[in-house]
């Protein structure tokens, strides 16, 4: 039964999977794929842990890939985060169909 | 609207043959769930296939780097099929030490786009 | 010292999760590897060990932030993936800027990863001496601080000034 359970999140996150990796290709502009990226393949990737852990169980693998989800929750955000931060400063600029940017603004006299 | 359509017949194809062809003995054929996460794996290598896309075409390198970091997820979530469809328990190290070492080369060199050295 | 305990506890959890099944000389390698890591380490794992006491604090943790947090995610997956599948791709990006009256740097680092795995935001920077974060917005729905404060920041600062303050 858990390893049916573990089998139905696998295939979930083998899909949040695939939808990240096309924002990844279909969006504009670097902080737009950012997004997508990150939350999709890092909940993607999650998922498919959570069910190795239903699958194998309590055994060597499987704490293991319970280490490895606390691992990339903690993570992947951060590196998204300073990637972002790299970009901006490096002066990508946004797309141009974006509304409003205020950290542009903000930072207009320090640089 | 012309290219969404020719893009998404594509990939129902792509995807539909992944789905019905039969699988290759890629691993041991008694172990359980072995032609579902075969099939799995092969979207995973779908999906890394897409970022390598955007690796190489990048227009900016700052799009190269975001492609990098997240194709280093996905061999984390590779490894942990691996564990299940071999039921060998040390590819789940290998995702661990990846996940570790994707994060720390991320980190740099997004310092180094940012333009600063490494010590600040 | 407080700290350096906690620190050693957390070492040998993971060295002892790394080494499943433990049997004696796993435990007395990792004991001593813990040591090694708790010395070298000192007070820069745990600023506030007195924190960590609490169990009220877990309790917080555990029923209100991880609940809230894990269908957060869920929601943010399925509107990535429409965004994504949608022919015309419904998107109007823009940077906002959001106030916080979190201080502590747990509590802001818990704050920019919700915010970066909830539904269409993702933090760009952080502002520490006039708590304010800057946040990338797939869709904008309000321009200004305080309503954008409103939809982006409170329902993980109410619960995560609970937590970590």
């Amino acid at each position: 039964m858990s390893s049916i359970i573990g089998l139905i999140f696998i295939s979930l996150g083998l899909a949040f999977d695939f939808f990240g990796c096309l924002g990844l290709v279909r969006l504009p502009d670097v902080y737009n794929r950012l997004q997508a990226a990150t939350k999709c393949v890092t909940i993607g990737t999650c998922s498919i842990l959570f069910g190795t852990f239903l699958v194998v169980g309590f055994s060597a693998a499987g704490l293991k890939a319970l280490l490895c989800i606390v691992f990339l929750v903690l993570t992947a955000p951060v590196a998204a985060h300073a990637i972002a931060r790299g970009a901006h400063r490096a002066g990508v600029k946004l797309w141009k169909g974006s509304v409003v940017d205020k950290y542009a603004e903000d930072k207009e006299g320090e640089i | 609207m012309l290219r969404w359509s020719i893009g998404a017949v594509i990939l129902v194809v792509i995807i539909a043959l992944i789905l019905i062809r039969p699988f290759p003995f890629l691993f041991y054929p008694d172990l359980p769930y072995v032609g579902f996460l075969g099939r799995g794996l092969y979207i995973i290598i779908l999906a890394s296939i897409l970022s390598l896309y955007r690796i190489l075409r990048g227009p900016t390198s700052a799009d190269r780097l975001v492609a990098i970091d997240i194709l280093g997820i996905l061999v984390v979530g590779l490894c942990a099929i691996l564990t299940i469809s071999t039921g060998r328990s040390w590819y789940i190290d290998i995702g661990i030490a990846w996940a570790l070492q994707s994060f720390i080369s991320s980190l740099a060199l997004s310092k180094h786009l940012e333009g600063r050295g490494f010590d600040e | 010292m407080k700290s350096r305990i906690v620190l050693f506890i957390v070492a040998l959890l993971v060295w002892s999760l790394l080494n499943w099944v433990p049997d004696w000389q796993h435990l007395v390698v990792g004991i001593f590897i813990a040591l090694f890591v708790a010395y070298m380490t000192g007070d820069l794992f745990v600023k506030r060990p007195h924190v960590l006491k609490h169990p009220l604090r877990y309790w917080y943790f555990l029923a209100y932030y991880l609940p809230v947090f894990l269908w957060e995610c869920f929601k943010a997956n399925v509107d990535v993936a429409y965004r994504v599948a949608h022919p015309r791709l419904p998107i109007s990006p823009g940077i906002v800027k959001v106030k916080t009256n979190l201080k502590t740097d747990t509590g802001l680092t818990f704050l920019a990863n919700s915010i970066t795995l909830t539904p269409g935001t993702l933090c760009v920077d952080i502002d520490r001496d006039n708590g304010v974060l800057y946040v990338h917005w797939i869709d904008v729905k309000a321009k200004d601080v305080e309503s954008a404060t409103k939809i982006i920041v409170e329902r993980f600062e109410r619960i995560l000034r609970r937590i970590f303050e």
